[in-house]
């Protein structure tokens, strides 16, 4: 395997609908944008593409990625689909690094859309639904949300998180978002709102939630040789790692904790692991990605993360998913300030716990505030991690409020299903 | 040949929902001949009134919600009549859902867990207002009379 590097990035604004574009088109902006970013890059100089989209249902259109690739002009050159439920874009991202460190390409772009507004919000649900068991889960009342509540229902049992810890993550990510003019969904929230919002499945509201979303993302990956010729303001993915579970929650075993190497067996000697409450492909993931990285200490060796937060509970079990915390000590590390800007005021008093140093989680606003279009949202994640290493969001964003004082290492995480495929990159400034 | 051929023309509307863009609507509607396959004892057990699992040959690994193969070892399994009562292992009450079940909300979803079965089963809990779920609280099994032959033929109530 030889080094693979993210040149550029390009993304449309994600919002609730794109009716004047069709999913061809947000695609073609987002990948002019990436061109347009390294004044080099000659659309002769790709060898191919991995395409990034979630359903056909909502296309009402089969081989989709096809077109996409036929109207940027990329014919007769290699693409391929890929898919993999919510994880689509972090699966496509890491199949561009594979075809790059492979040697099969020197450039390769990663090209990802979904197009959500072409059905109602309830048929949208339902198609997303199916994404679970259609003998045993869906008929019973096939609901994104609803398996999330159940999962979140168990991590507060067994850890005592709280309902608040969890709207904090909202008032977060969507505060983080009013800088980020991408953003679906921007907003400046309190806990009670979060709270007196719509009940969606208990304990739930809607602002717990993510919404559905029209949006394209482009990522171009390079190889050293293409990213030096091209001049390029490169950025090394340094770890890729990936992880599945069972398809049904229900199927969970309830067994051993795998540990980072920062964990001690003891400190989990009573936790039945994964059960319904954590994820242990995004362990397996962070796992993975760690040892390719060359990092024993998550916390203090990344200066950022980008992780997928459909739900504000998702939010919270991912953090231990990540070692960044310890299993049961999500909740705690939200109330302690640890996942926020150090620069933005969110209206909210943390506990003064300094157990954790700050580690910006979604500082882009992530899935809660920018929106989900399916097969971009982890291509997005890789775009907002870039131009932070890059150290140009002002640039890209207009607004510099989100640019971290010179980080050197961020974290993408992408999430299908109730944690059937997860990935975990880790990129790192050059 | 006719230089003048036309086409026939017909009736039918298309319903307009906007012009710039130009925004239609279409329908579209499937029928699936959805096997159960391997799978197909578990519905023809709830007809009967029978909750089956799968228990591995192998490695005695009990599944609540059957599978015809060991997750942990790849062993073939086989049938066993799981116990009728259990517990609230977790629980969520919908207030909203796929269009498929709009209209039945809110219903309640939980997981059972059962003593010696290794897995848990997703079902609908009826009989207790939202606030009366619990984790831990105990459940038993009911069983639709006019079998539909879905996971749905059985449901719990409070025990
Ligand atoms: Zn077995």
């Amino acid at each position: 395997m030889r080094p693979v590097y993210m040149i550029s990035g390009g993304i449309t604004k994600f919002a609730k609908a794109h009716p004047e574009k069709d999913f061809r088109l947000m695609v073609k902006e987002a990948f002019d944008y990436a061109m347009a970013d390294v004044p080099a890059l000659d659309r002769r100089e790709i060898d191919g593409s991995v395409c990034s989209y979630f359903s056909d249902h909502f296309t009402r259109q089969l081989k989709a990625g096809a077109m996409v690739q036929d109207y940027l002009g990329l014919c007769s050159k290699p693409s391929r689909r890929v898919e993999g439920g919510g994880a689509t874009g972090g699966l496509s991202f890491q199949s561009g690094w594979e075809a790059v460190a492979s040697g099969r390409m020197d450039v390769c772009l990663v090209m990802g859309f979904e197009t959500m507004s072409r059905v109602n919000t309830w048929k949208g649900n339902e198609f997303i639904a199916l994404a679970s068991d259609t003998n045993f889960d869906f008929p019973v009342g096939g609901f994104y949300t609803g398996y999330y509540a159940m999962m979140v229902r168990r991590h507060m049992h067994e850890f005592g998180t709280t309902v608040e810890q969890m709207a904090k993550v909202a008032v977060k990510n969507h505060a983080n978002a009013l800088h980020n003019p991408y953003a679906q969904s921007p907003a400046r929230l309190t806990i009670d709102d979060v709270r007196s919002a719509p009940m969606v499945a208990t304990p739930l509201t809607i602002l717990d939630c993510c919404q559905m979303s029209d949006g394209a993302a482009v990522t171009i990956l390079a190889s050293e040789e293409a990213a030096s010729r091209l001049g390029a303001a490169p950025v090394l993915i340094s770890g890729v790692g990936s992880g599945t579970d069972a398809m049904r929650m229900a199927d969970r075993p309830h067994g051993k904790v795998p540990l980072l190497p920062h964990e001690n067996e003891a400190d989990y000697a009573h936790l039945k692991y994964p059960g319904v409450h954590s994820f242990r492909g995004g362990r397996s993931a962070a796992a993975l990605a760690y040892r390719m990285a060359g990092i024993s200490d998550p916390l203090r060796e990344l200066d950022f993360v980008e992780l997928h937060d459909a739900y504000t509970s998702s939010e919270i079990q991912t953090y231990e998913d990540l070692g960044l915390c310890r299993y049961g000590e999500g909740g705690s590390f939200v109330d302690a300030g640890a996942p926020f800007m150090p620069n933005i005021d969110y209206g909210l008093e943390f506990s003064g716990e300094n157990r954790w140093p700050r580690i910006p989680v979604n500082p882009s606003g992530g899935l809660l505030a920018c929106g989900h279009p399916v097969g971009a949202t982890g291509l997005m994640q890789a775009i907002f991690a870039f131009w932070q290493l890059q150290g140009t969001i002002e640039k890209h964003l207009g607004d510099a409020t989100l640019q971290l004082p010179e980080p050197k290492r961020g974290l993408i995480h992408s999430h299908a299903g109730t944690g059937t495929y997860i990935t975990v990159s880790i990129l790192e400034g050059v | 040949m006719n230089k003048n051929a036309k086409l026939p023309e017909t009736e039918d509307g298309t319903a307009l929902f906007n012009l710039d863009p130009i925004i239609i609507k279409y329908h579209y509607e499937i029928e699936y001949l959805h096997s159960y396959a391997q799978d197909s004892p578990f519905f023809a057990g709830l007809a009967k009134g029978r909750l089956l699992g799968s228990r591995c040959g192998a490695c005695s690994y009990t599944y609540a919600t059957p599978r015809s193969h060991c997750m942990e070892c790849g062993g073939a399994t086989e049938w066993v009549e799981l116990p009728q009562r259990g517990r609230i292992h977790t629980f969520t009450t919908c207030h909203f859902g796929g269009e498929a079940f709009l209209k039945e909300t809110p219903f309640t979803l939980i997981l059972v867990e059962f003593d010696g079965v290794d897995t848990l089963f997703l079902s609908r809990l009826i009989g207790a207002e939202p606030d009366e779920a619990a984790i831990g609280m105990p459940v038993r099994a009911r069983f639709v009379r006019n079998s539909k032959f879905k996971p749905t033929d059985v449901y719990f109530v409070p025990a």
